[in-house]
């Protein structure tokens, strides 16, 4: 049995635990492990993405149990491509915590590691307690991560996302208790079998089970009317937290995807389709909502913060619209927004300590320290976020729009999905000008320690650099996303590849 | 006996929701926790009710109960137990830092 599959689930968790008993050593020693760690995870990340590229699922069935009754980990092209832009993420958030932000309260590196594992273990899974549990791992680590540095704001914002999420995680288990009552099994594949074969007298309640689901997911997701824990969180948490945070409604993102379109997908008999009505609406109330946040957003954080929220729902345009071509436009999108939001984040954060006692709020301060690479570093982020060419937001909402044109919202989705690019792009340039043009007063409010050093610069250069990988390898990229696409559009081939044990 | 059941599910979880919705983060941690019980309850009858039949393979015995819902409970359990020592000490925590345990964060948020 192949057993890479399992490392991005047992490298962070024993690098973690390594990291617990170096707690009260020298910070080099647990920030050089971390690292290492991080990085061996982008090598195993690609060699799974290259095992992946050949097709077919590989199946990794957890203490060798035959394969509908056990635990599984499932790789396909999208797990695969999940657990590697998990890593790509967590290599620029690490990069930048280790400039100081991770001395600033007690092991942050083991948390992060056991963030990692829950996100990639909630990426693998096949078995959909499993993702419950990888779920609640990664919850709990956030939680953390969120609290890390403490202060009273970050307190405010932590409970509150703690209540949310702990609310979710009960919802969750409720649409489970529904699901295994009515399908007997919790094994994806297992489910997506047998879902069009049940007795016609459960089908009102597998499909309560189903949509109370997809209200947990889009908790996670951050969907409206259930993003509203979102912008008070983001914007507390501390930079690499929040550029880390950029992949946490991806998951909620990515569970959607997974399970309606393979259980719940166009296969299902009695509960085919069952969301697909729904996610069109949503996304597109979700993108209308969130734009108007970000033009209300009274700091770059919160702004941010919202600009995610429109990625979402721009995400979820895409899945509504299914069929292979939009897939493969929102996990292009997906991959796009993730990172240049999270580089803007740790951006955000840069600009933020040059500015003095404004911080990031919108108004006139004293000019930065920095201009020029700040500046232009914004600028090309700016462009990335809001969908300007050449940058892969431009590709990305192209690609997404073109998939639209055969839809029968096709003027509900192009009007919402452009007039929202126009709202961010007049809150990203009302931004941008207050911050570094509309300057007033002299420089000595501005912490005199605070110039971005190269050490933080690297991690953002390196995801703005990635919008600009991602377009001019956009040719290969598309294709592999395009595979990708075509195996979620089959639900018969991952039934039959993995209840056959994959290959 | 489902009817006792899933009346003792509702009434916890109609209990639990009201609790959460309360303006004090107190009374929010034990709504959650009532919702925990009830979700767990949930989780077992999932399984069926059987009355006079265990898990455990015996001469003799034809019908036995479902042994997974028992596990995914005792999972549940467990997460719910860590998730709610979190929440205590973080809700502890807000009260010192922010000086009040309204669930706004705000002094004064009540009117």
């Amino acid at each position: 049995m192949n057993h890479l599959m399992i490392a991005p689930v047992l490298l962070p968790c024993l690098t973690a635990v390594l990291l617990l008993f170096l707690a009260k050593q020298d910070k080099g020693i647990q920030r050089a492990v971390s690292v290492l760690s991080t990085f061996a995870m982008v090598a195993i990340s690609l060699a799974l993405v290259a095992q992946a590229g050949q097709g077919g699922y590989g199946v990794y069935a957890l203490g060798d149990w035959p394969i509908p009754f056990g635990i599984i980990l499932v790789l396909d092209r999208l797990s695969a491509g999940m657990v590697l832009l998990t890593s790509v993420v967590a290599v620029g958030s690490l990069l930048y915590a280790i400039q100081g932000w991770d001395l600033k309260g007690t092991n942050y590196h083991a948390l992060f590691q056991f963030q990692i594992m829950g996100l990639n273990g909630a990426f693998l899974t096949g078995d959909i307690f499993n993702l419950f549990v990888f779920f609640e791992v990664l919850l709990i680590a956030s939680y953390g991560l969120l609290l890390h540095g403490g202060g009273a704001d970050r307190v405010r914002a932590g409970l509150q996302y703690v209540v949310v999420n702990l609310t979710g995680s009960a919802f969750f288990l409720i649409a489970l208790g529904i699901i295994y009552g009515t399908l007997g099994t919790l094994n994806m594949a297992d489910m997506a079998a047998k879902a069009s074969t049940i007795n016609p007298e459960l089908v009102p309640v597998l499909q309560a089970g189903a949509f109370l689901l997809l209200v947990v997911f889009s908790i996670k997701a951050a969907v409206l009317p259930l993003y509203f824990w979102l912008p008070g969180a983001y914007r507390a948490a501390s930079a690499p937290v929040a550029a880390l945070f950029a992949i946490m409604t991806k998951v909620g993102v990515y569970s959607i995807l997974r399970v309606f379109t393979l259980v719940f997908g166009p296969e299902g008999g009695a509960v085919a389709n069952i969301a697909l009505p729904i996610l069109i609406p949503a996304g597109l109330l979700t993108l209308g909502m969130a734009a108007l946040g970000a033009l209300a957003a009274r700091d770059l954080r919160t702004l941010l913060a919202y600009l995610v929220i429109v990625s979402v729902g721009t995400l979820l345009v895409a899945l509504g619209i299914s069929g292979q071509e939009a897939l493969a436009a929102g996990l292009y999108y997906m991959a796009h927004s993730t990172v240049v939001v999270a580089g803007l984040f740790l951006l955000a954060e840069l600009i933020k300590d040059q500015r003095g006692a404004r911080e990031d709020t919108l108004l006139p301060a004293p000019a930065v320290r920095q201009p020029a690479i700040l500046g232009s570093l914004f600028f090309l982020g700016a462009m990335g976020v809001a969908g300007l060419p050449p940058l892969s937001g431009f590709v990305g909402k192209a690609l997404v729009l073109r998939s639209a044109v055969d839809s029968p919202h096709m003027g509900w989705i192009f009007g919402v999905i452009l007039g929202g690019s126009l709202l961010s792009l007049v809150a990203l340039s009302r931004a941008g000008s207050v911050l570094f043009w509309k300057t007033e007063g002299s420089g000595d409010a501005r912490n005199p320690a605070a110039t971005a050093t190269g050490g933080a610069l690297l991690p953002v250069i390196l995801f703005v650099g990635f919008t600009a990988i991602l377009v001019l390898a956009a040719g290969p990229i598309y294709a592999y996303l395009d595979a990708m696409a075509g195996q979620l559009a089959d639900p018969t081939g991952y039934i039959s590849g993995v209840l056959g044990g994959g290959n | 006996m489902e009817a006792l059941v899933a009346i003792a599910v509702g009434a916890l979880t109609g209990c639990g929701i009201y609790l959460m919705l309360r303006g004090r983060t107190f009374p929010v941690i034990l709504g959650l926790s009532l919702l925990s019980y009830a979700v767990n309850l949930f989780l077992v009858s999932s399984g069926r009710l059987t009355v006079g039949a265990w898990s455990i393979i015996t001469y003799g015995q034809e019908r036995y109960p479902d042994p997974l819902p028992q596990a995914l409970v005792l999972t549940a359990i467990v997460i719910g137990f860590a998730m709610t020592a979190f929440v205590l000490v973080l809700a502890l925590r807000a009260n010192f830092d922010l000086g009040t345990d309204h669930v706004d964060g705000v002094k004064g948020s009540d009117r």
